[in-house]
């Protein structure tokens, strides 16, 4: 067993003249719950994808789950998970609907998707929901949900691209408990977010300033390293001298 | 060397549940869907019935000028015959027959009939005679059933004439086409109607589909999933072509069982036709997503990109003769115009594939050449 799932060199991704990411190299362990810091526009969405499989990279090195992002494309998709920030479950389809069809084109068995649609409805105590209509559910059951079908195929690694967006925080602190139980099953998580608080709560995280990794650390190690007392002022304190941004 | 291959199969089946699993969720969204649905099934029925009552209401008393140099006894029952029936009026002034042209002109007749002077002399003597039908083929869809009429009343009264008497009468009814002598591009409405309901919604719907995952959202998903995008696409593609069919289906039933319009031709020709025309506008609606990321804008390019030409330069409003040439040209890009043609072939005359094969290889080259561009275009989106 190798002791990375996700591993880069160098890994860079070109668009004409911009360097949208910019030779970041850093190793993600199993099991560990690994954020991925930056703000907008810094590349961090450009890299997930790479690490997808979505996007080819233009230089560097990079394999997930064991499997090079250049050739295996087709194998990290079958070991991974992806929840993106915009809602990523059918708002037509009912709870059930949705599992089914998820576990479906996982290509779960009709009783292995049996088995998790019970399990996963029990656990998120959605039994009176699963005919409704995912649309009728309230923001954070549906985060929730989209969440628990991300990893209804057991992946290695799960990657989540700001997930908790415009979520009240109560249920963000329980969707955090969800991303430790996947955790503590043994499944990585990758995850991007905007909120520092939530920073504190990641294994380690590296913080993105225009491509490049300026900072990989676990957050109290960051907060000694920067004198800071929050990963607000860390986070802060590298990016506000940043070039690119939305602005 | 028994193994690779049962995991071959396994791997082929896994694949299988996938599609259908893919499949089955793309119904949901459609059934779910009341309003759209009801469009999707309701648009070809109401614009069938509106055609068909707008047909029907145009030959209703048609003005009919006759022209009897013979007033004998056999183009007196005939003329009797043309008045009792409720589609013409017989305008009783007697005009000349340049008289008749500018009455044409003027629009206040449709029809004239003309018996020669010895009309019921050569009939009997000869057993052989002729009338003239002249028609205002301006609008050659009217004049052709105007036409049709006249020459079905003459028949009856040949029947008729054949009973009393053993030898075999013939009259034989000379048809002039006014204005536009060879009837080409006569709008027959109910394959029109085909072109257009089938373009319309499999490209509108294909591509408000499949943007309306990208705008949601959950393309990124599937995207991520090892489920290969060109599938994602097909199986988007199969309620719409079921829809489509249950379509065809329809608009054929009403035009044989309401209109009264006959499939003379092979319906099975004519749903592989409709499949090659389905699988141009599926293409097409591809094309379409790749371009946009709103169902907003989806839906606007496939108005303005599919409506206006199909219903323009498929030749079933707007005879194509009649255009100028630069328009004619254009005419020929559009897909509806070759699938026009085709259903009126086989619809109205009869043809087989052997008479459709031209239009149909151009058609055919259409779509594998939009297919083409459209996937390579989606795919390289997807990087």
């Amino acid at each position: 067993m190798t002791t990375t799932v996700i591993k880069t060199e160098n890994l860079t991704k070109r668009f004409g003249d911009f360097i949208a990411v910019d030779k970041i190299s850093f190793e993600v362990h199993p099991g560990e719950i690994f954020g991925f810091l930056g703000a907008n526009g810094a590349g961090k969405t450009t890299a997930m994808r790479m690490l997808c499989g979505l996007s080819i990279p233009s230089n560097g090195f990079a394999t997930v789950a064991g499997y090079d992002v250049y050739k295996e494309t087709e194998q990290i998709k079958k070991s991974i998970g992806y929840m993106s920030q915009k809602f990523s479950l059918y708002e037509d389809l009912t709870v059930t609907e949705n599992i089914h069809f998820f576990g479906g084109i996982y290509g779960l068995s009709d009783k292995q998707i049996k088995e998790k649609s019970t399990e996963l409805i029990q656990k998120l105590e959605l039994e009176d929901q699963t005919k409704k209509l995912v649309k009728t559910l309230p923001l954070g059951w549906k985060q929730k949900l989209a969440f628990s079908v991300a990893i209804i195929h057991q992946p290695q690694i799960v990657f989540l691209d700001e997930p908790t967006g415009g979520v009240d925080p109560v249920t963000r602190r329980q969707f955090w408990d969800l991303i430790y139980d996947a955790a503590d099953k043994g499944i990585t998580v990758f995850v991007t977010t905007h909120y520092m608080d939530e920073a504190e709560y990641c294994h380690r995280v590296s913080i993105m300033v225009d491509g490049s990794i300026k900072a990989l650390d676990s957050p109290s190690a960051l907060k000694k390293q920067f004198s800071a007392d929050s990963m607000d002022k860390v986070f802060y304190e590298l990016a506000r001298g940043a070039k690119r941004s939305d602005n | 060397m028994s193994l690779p291959e049962e995991q071959k199969e396994v791997i082929i089946e896994q694949k299988m549940k996938q599609f259908i699993t893919f499949v089955k969720k793309e119904f949901y969204h459609v059934f779910r869907d009341r309003k759209t649905l009801l469009m999707l099934f309701g648009l070809p029925v109401v614009q069938i019935v509106l055609f068909g009552f707008a047909l029907t209401n145009e030959i209703k008393n048609t003005k009919v000028v006759i022209l009897d140099y013979a007033k004998d006894e056999a183009s007196g029952s005939i003329i009797n015959k043309i008045e009792a029936s409720s589609y013409f009026e017989i305008e009783h002034s007697l005009l000349s027959h340049e008289e008749i042209e500018r009455a044409f002109k003027q629009g206040t007749i449709k029809l004239a009939i003309v018996f020669p002077v010895n009309f019921n002399n050569d009939l009997l003597h000869l057993n052989k005679s002729q009338i003239q039908i002249i028609a205002d083929a301006s609008d050659p869809n009217t004049a052709n059933t105007l036409i049709s009429f006249t020459t079905s009343i003459i028949s009856d009264y040949q029947k008729e004439l054949m009973q009393i008497n053993a030898l075999p009468y013939l009259i034989i009814p000379k048809i002039r086409m006014l204005y536009n002598p060879e009837l080409k591009g006569a709008p027959n409405f109910v394959p029109g109607v085909m072109a257009l309901v089938l373009t319309l919604i499999c490209v509108m719907m294909t591509s408000v589909a499949i943007v309306k995952e990208k705008e949601k959202g959950t393309m990124e998903i599937l995207l991520v999933s090892p489920f290969k995008p060109i599938l994602v696409i097909l199986s988007k593609a199969i309620p719409y072509l079921l829809i489509s069919f249950v379509n065809v289906s329809v608009i054929l039933l009403l035009s044989v069982f309401i209109l009264d319009m006959p499939i003379n031709g092979s319906i099975v020709l004519l749903f592989a036709e409709s499949t090659l025309l389905i699988i141009t506008a599926l293409s097409l609606g591809l094309f379409i997503s790749t371009v946009t990321d709103s169902q907003q804008t989806a839906m606007m390019l496939s108005m303005m990109g599919m409506m206006l030409p199909t219903t323009l330069f498929s030749g079933f409003m707007f005879p194509i003769e009649n255009m100028p040439v630069a328009l004619q040209l254009i005419s020929n890009i559009v897909p509806a115009k070759w699938y026009y043609i085709i259903v009126k072939s086989i619809m109205i005359k009869g043809l087989g594939f052997s008479g459709v094969w031209k239009e149909t290889l151009i058609l055919t080259a259409m779509t594998v050449f939009l297919m083409i561009i459209s996937l390579k275009k989606f795919k390289t989106r997807l990087e």
